[in-house]
């Protein structure tokens, strides 16, 4: 990383690792249980919040001196909206079929806790460069939990990755099917999500005592 | 120690400097770019009915539609009559496709009497006839283009939604979904049954097609009860046209 320096390449480790925005931090669960039952869906949304968050951190870092501290929580807000309304805007117009796929995500997008989280926790207390990095390293934790998630979400429920079916045709009892394996339907609702965070969030404390809190 | 940032006089001044910029911002940004908007939901609509009879470009597996830019010349060649139909009276007019159904539903609601359009596609000899529908899913409106032969046999489907869980409800418009809609027949015995989306009607290759069911997507349980339930209470007031073709 010879670009950045370490202090600021840790900004995009942390995230990633030891600081996950979901499972140390624990924001943004709400989309990880929303969109996580397919792969495509979870891989939009992870992009859309890199953008978001990433252009978010910088526009409230640079506001950061003149936001009064009575109604920042409102001004981030207002922030966040107006950035992710006007893209869907410009989107629709230009892109139509791509705000599509996107509009869903929209409203997941400005209420997500982990876009306020940072803004909150980081970017009103530091400049836009490290914001910028600390917007991306954020979303690409996010991302990467979401992704996980996702995946096993899809391929154990309905036993397709990104649409494809990986495992056979359950209906025609092709590929796993023909042994007499079965789609968990389970894994397709939201409580299952949860418990796979859960066990991530198990997995990566047993492998660091460190991050177990008294 | 106290920032100038902190007092109530800057604070209120903000708030509203903020207001007026980013309302300003927004006001702008639609009103720029609403042309645009409208045109591409006008394709759509068109792209929305031509699938539903069957125009389309789709591949194997996946929905997809003709072309925005062929969209406007198809859906002329192809339509051959726009109806609008309220209580006995049938009209034509053109630019029927442009009827907001959900406004229709809700002046329908306050007593009036409700338009409903449906279009008339000619392919290949056969006449298909395409109504717009409208209901709700789980979170939000979901809609439907459902084409349908002189006795109310589905022909087609394109199915849509607002916010449907992605991966779940939202696989509504997913072509095996949808697909399962053809050649189902809406009537029973004479009178109009409806299509229910069922969950285990041990039929899940759709080859019965005159059970007037199809089957549910697993976890999109309020979704498929949605999309029953649009069906039933919106083609059935189509019926009555129907009666008249024969």
């Amino acid at each position: 990383m010879g670009l950045l320096s370490k202090k600021d390449a840790a900004l995009i480790k942390d995230p990633l690792a030891d600081n996950n925005p979901i499972t140390i931090q624990v924001l943004g669960i709400c989309s990880a249980l929303a969109i996580t039952a397919e792969l495509e869906a979870a891989i939009v949304m992870s992009i859309s919040v890199l953008f978001v968050l990433g252009i978010g951190n910088v526009v409230i870092s640079l506001m950061r001196n003149i936001i009064p501290s009575k109604i920042r929580i409102i001004v981030q807000l207002i922030v966040v909206a107006a950035l992710v309304i006007i893209v869907d805007q410009v989107l629709k117009a230009f892109a139509y079929e791509l705000s599509k796929t996107l509009s869903v995500f929209v409203g997941l997008i400005i209420t997500n806790c982990i876009i306020m989280g940072r803004f909150e926790a980081f970017a009103l207390g530091n400049g836009p460069w490290r914001s910028f990095l600390d917007g991306i390293g954020n979303s690409l934790g996010y991302g990467v939990i979401l992704i996980i998630v996702a995946f096993f979400r899809e391929l154990l429920g309905a036993g397709t990755l990104l649409g494809f079916k990986v495992l056979g045709d359950p209906i025609e009892k092709t590929g796993v099917y023909a042994f007499g394996y079965e789609n968990n339907g389970f894994m397709l609702l939201a409580p299952m999500a949860l418990i796979v965070v859960g066990i991530i969030i198990w997995v990566q404390r047993s492998r660091n005592e460190a991050l177990i809190e008294d | 120690m106290s920032k100038k940032t902190d007092s109530n006089i800057y604070t209120i001044l903000f708030a509203i400097a903020m207001v007026i910029i980013v309302g300003g911002l927004l006001a702008f940004t639609a009103s720029a770019l609403r042309p645009r908007i409208d045109n591409n939901e006008r394709l759509e609509k068109q792209q929305n009915i031509l699938y539903a009879m069957g125009v389309n470009a789709n591949d194997e597996s996946s929905a997809i539609f003709v072309s925005t830019d062929e969209a406007p010349e198809l859906f002329s060649k192809y339509i051959t009559k726009q109806l609008v139909i309220q209580g006995d009276d049938v009209t034509e007019d053109p630019e029927a496709y442009l009827i907001d159904v959900k406004k229709e539903q809700s002046s329908a609601k306050a007593g009036n009497k409700r338009r409903l359009p449906l279009f008339v596609g000619n392919k290949d000899g056969k006449t298909f006839y395409i109504a717009p529908i409208r209901g709700k899913g789980l979170w939000d409106a979901i809609w439907a283009y459902v084409a349908m032969d002189a006795n109310m046999v589905v022909q087609g489907a394109y199915f849509d939604h607002k916010g449907e869980t992605a991966g779940l409800g939202a696989n509504i418009k997913q072509r095996y979904f949808m697909d399962d809609f053809i050649g189902e027949n809406l009537m029973s015995n004479g009178s109009f049954k409806g299509i229910t989306v069922a969950k285990g009607n041990n039929d899940p290759k759709n080859l019965e097609k005159n059970d007037n069911e199809v089957d549910a997507i697993a976890g999109a349980t309020i979704t498929g009860d949605g999309v029953s339930a649009m069906i039933k209470s919106e083609l059935r007031q189509y019926v009555s046209y129907f009666k008249t073709l024969k």
